[in-house]
């Protein structure tokens, strides 16, 4: 007994300073070598590929963001956000919490809604998102057919933080994002066509555009500039 | 070219980079571990340790190795997470609950890395890098040490030493996974993984306003995630937030990091017995069942079946633009057949049957191709009760590499095996039949039974995904599900060495007419079979209330 104890004591011992001796390896040296390099040579990727319009930062090449009206009443933290109709719109991110541990930061905490392919709730928030983007992209002149609007437009993404949404539905907003910044279709699809990327090497992920780099090519278009 | 022929073609880009990969990779493994030269930076390593490197000792002195480890990592990364606040880089964040930092400290140390808890709100720099990130390593070293002892004792003869545990952990670690990690987390960086130090900032936005992140070492702490089938992401979407995972290639990349090492480590087997044809019939029955099961997956999903994804004209929902129905489709065949558990897309919101599809590769004991070390080890035991199974048919004592499987080895190995799908049915029975456990779950019905069994198959399979509906953070999930993963890793090991030691012990036995030939096509097609008979008869019953009335009645 007195012999298997001391074993095991022995045995701990020695785990604890080869933890502590791997844990300078891997959870010190490198890490930071990781970092130096990273911070040397790949500098922006490092830092969140951050983009910038005259010096001004709007946001993060990866990472979606809301294009919203400025809310009605300040004080209703309750109030739904309205999207703006001059900007393109991203995927809907129901799934997107809101700091509920540690309310000292309010971070953006990513996720996704988790319900299931027979969730009721789910096929109804999916109808309801479908007559949103139908009502809010049909114009005078132009009706939005509910049989175009794609996938990506009425799910939320594993992230919430998607940046991209299909080319179908970037089409399906060019002609609400063309009337509410007096341009033409024809120049807003054009637009939408010079920020599609397609699939890497051809067949890698799939086609997309992105939110925040089609808005700022926008906004450079647009007769009233902000 | 449509969405299905090019999630054909990644597959095959895929297994045509695992096939370039592996064999190198594998033999460099292999002369790790039966190597005599002693690095500079491993010689102190041990003498800080206080071990000689050079003695070798028997099972049971491996296994006080392997469970002082454990017991003692568990032990530090709870006390980091309990003492957070007082910690520096904590980034403000408050001390852990007792209950979560068990099931955490459990779940990194026995490389399941399940999360009940959000990342970026929860946890600082010096718990994620520092802790959580460390274990990343030594968690997948200490499968790959297991693994390697398994393949010593059915490689030796007539002896009762099968290596020195700290030698196998230290090599593993420094040859082997912090060259490729430090590789695969700048090709990661390039992608546009963010890999920094600063704390909560904010960023600017394009209407004005900002956005609040955390910064943090998320690349170095990604590659070993997938390095080393560990799972645990940084933010909570894990490898779906643009910031872990940011482009279609990065995607494909990470994928090939999942399956990379536990395809390598079947040439490592085959070059250690002396015959790499050994290890090829191994990596057949992986391959066929995986890619198989990979097959099926992108066939369902694109497929959509489900009221709500045919409502929306696709499975998107909990899926990413850039990866599509194709990427998210093989990501999540590449992370539950490996016990690696990342996600890049949500299976909660999958289709009935491809949120079936994920559950059965954990099924099949995480040996499709399983995790780094616990793959090999895990296939291994099902190759010895294969080989009984057809000992059985004809009559004759079975023998696997010239090793006599007698009665003490066939019930070690179906132990082992049986560990697993004990405590899957049995936390779920319990979860189901007590009253305030279910309330947990986000959905009703079928689904929500899948989401229970979901929970537990990956936490005793040391898988460590979720159908993340359920609300997990509760102290009965967290101690059960922390219970289920302890012992999920440690008995199976327990088993894996005690067997280890009865092979070494034995002499080798030639070769007869009579022999079942094992490095033969045939064996792997019976080894294909096997844990699929064997999962089929324990899960089908459970998988019938679950993932298939859901998925038949779509």
């Amino acid at each position: 007994m007195r012999h298997t104890l001391t074993a095991l004591a022995r045995n701990c011992g020695a785990a604890l300073r080869a933890l502590l001796a791997l844990t300078l390896l891997t959870g010190v040296l490198y890490p930071l070598a990781v970092t130096g390099v990273a911070q040397t040579f790949l500098r922006d990727q490092a830092n969140g590929s951050p983009v910038t319009v005259d010096g001004r930062e709007v946001g993060s090449a990866l990472v979606g963001q809301r294009y919203t009206l400025p809310p009605e009443d300040q004080d209703d933290p309750g109030e739904q956000p309205r999207p703006d109709p001059r900007w393109f719109q991203p995927r809907p991110s129901d799934g997107l919490g809101t700091n509920s541990v540690n309310t000292r930061y309010d971070l953006l905490v990513s996720g996704a809604t988790n319900l299931a392919a027979d969730s009721p709730e789910l096929t109804r928030d999916i109808a309801a998102a479908r007559e949103r983007v139908v009502a809010f992209n049909s114009v005078p002149g132009h009706a939005v057919d509910p049989e175009e609007v794609p996938a990506d437009a009425v799910t939320s993404s594993g992230s919430g933080l998607d940046p991209h949404v299909s080319p179908e539905y970037a089409r399906l907003q060019a002609p609400r994002v063309a009337a509410a910044n007096g341009l033409t279709t024809e120049r807003v699809n054009a637009l939408v066509e010079e920020h599609t990327e397609g699939r890497t090497l051809g067949f890698i992920g799939e086609p997309r555009v992105n939110v925040l780099a089609l808005n700022v090519a926008l906004d450079a278009l647009r007769p009233d500039a902000r | 070219m449509n969405a299905q022929l090019a999630g054909v073609l990644q597959l095959t880009a895929l297994l045509g980079a695992l096939a370039l990969a592996h064999r190198p990779l594998g033999d460099h493994i292999a002369d790790v571990h039966t190597s005599r030269r002693h690095l500079r930076v491993e010689r102190l390593v041990y003498r800080a340790v206080g071990v000689r490197p050079d003695a070798e000792v028997g099972w049971t002195g491996y296994l006080r190795g392997v469970l002082a480890f454990s017991l003692v990592g568990i032990a530090l990364l709870y006390l980091l997470q309990r003492l957070q606040d007082v910690l520096p880089g904590s980034l403000g964040f408050a001390t852990i609950p007792p209950d979560q930092a068990f099931n955490t400290a459990v779940s990194f140390v026995t490389n399941t890395n399940w999360q009940s808890y959000s990342g970026e709100q929860t946890m600082g720099h010096l718990v994620q890098t520092g802790g959580l990130a460390v274990q990343h390593f030594l968690s997948a070293a200490v499968g790959m040490a297991v693994a390697v002892a398994l393949v010593r004792g059915f490689a030796r003869t007539s002896t009762g030493a099968l290596g020195n545990f700290w030698v196998d952990l230290v090599r593993g670690t420094v040859r082997v996974l912090l060259p490729l990690a430090a590789c695969a987390a700048l090709v990661l960086v390039a992608c546009g993984v963010i890999q920094n130090l600063s704390g909560i900032h904010h960023v600017g936005q394009f209407l004005g306003g900002t956005q609040q992140w955390n910064g943090g070492a998320v690349a170095s702490q990604e590659a070993v995630k997938l390095l080393g089938t560990n799972g645990g992401g940084y933010f909570n979407a894990n490898s779906a937030h643009p910031f872990e995972n940011p482009t279609p290639f990065s995607n494909l990349f990470e994928i090939f990091l999942i399956l990379l090492l536990p395809v390598a480590l079947t040439r490592t087997f085959g070059r250690m017995v002396g015959s790499t044809r050994q290890g090829y019939a191994v990596l057949g029955a992986m391959g066929v069942l995986w890619v198989a099961f990979a097959g099926l997956m992108l066939l369902t999903e694109h497929h959509g079946a489900g009221p709500a994804p045919e409502l929306a004209g696709g499975a998107m929902e909990g899926k990413e633009t850039r990866f599509g129905v194709s990427g998210s489709a093989l990501f999540a065949v590449a992370t539950t057949g490996t016990s690696t558990g990342a996600v890049n897309a949500f299976h909660s919101s999958f289709t009935g049957l491809g949120g079936g599809i994920t559950m059965v590769m954990m099924q099949l004991g995480e040996i499709a191709p399983g995790g780094v070390g616990t793959g090999l080890y895990g296939m291994l035991i099902t190759a010895v009760i294969a080989v009984f199974l057809a000992g059985l048919m004809v009559g004759r004592t079975p023998e696997y590499l010239g090793k006599r499987l007698g009665p003490r080895e066939i019930k070690l190995a179906a132990c082992a095996l049986l560990v697993t799908p004990a405590l899957v049915l049995l936390g779920t029975a319990a979860a189901v039949a007590l009253p305030t456990p279910p309330d947990a779950m986000l959905n009703g019905g079928a689904h929500g039974f899948s989401e229970i069994l979901y929970a537990y198959t990956s936490a005793a399979q040391n898988n460590g995904s979720a159908f993340a509906g359920l609300s997990a953070d509760t102290p009965w999930y967290n101690t059960t599900l922390g219970l289920a993963m302890l012992l999920g890793r440690l008995l199976p090991i327990v088993f894996a060495l005690a067997l280890a030691g009865s092979l070494a012990a034995q002499r080798r036995r030639p070769a007869t007419a009579g022999t079942l030939r094992t490095g033969t096509p045939l064996f792997t097609g019976l080894l294909t079979a096997t844990p699929l008979v064997i999962s089929g008869l324990t899960f089908v019953p459970a998988l019938a209330l679950g993932p298939l009335a859901e998925g038949l009645a779509a």
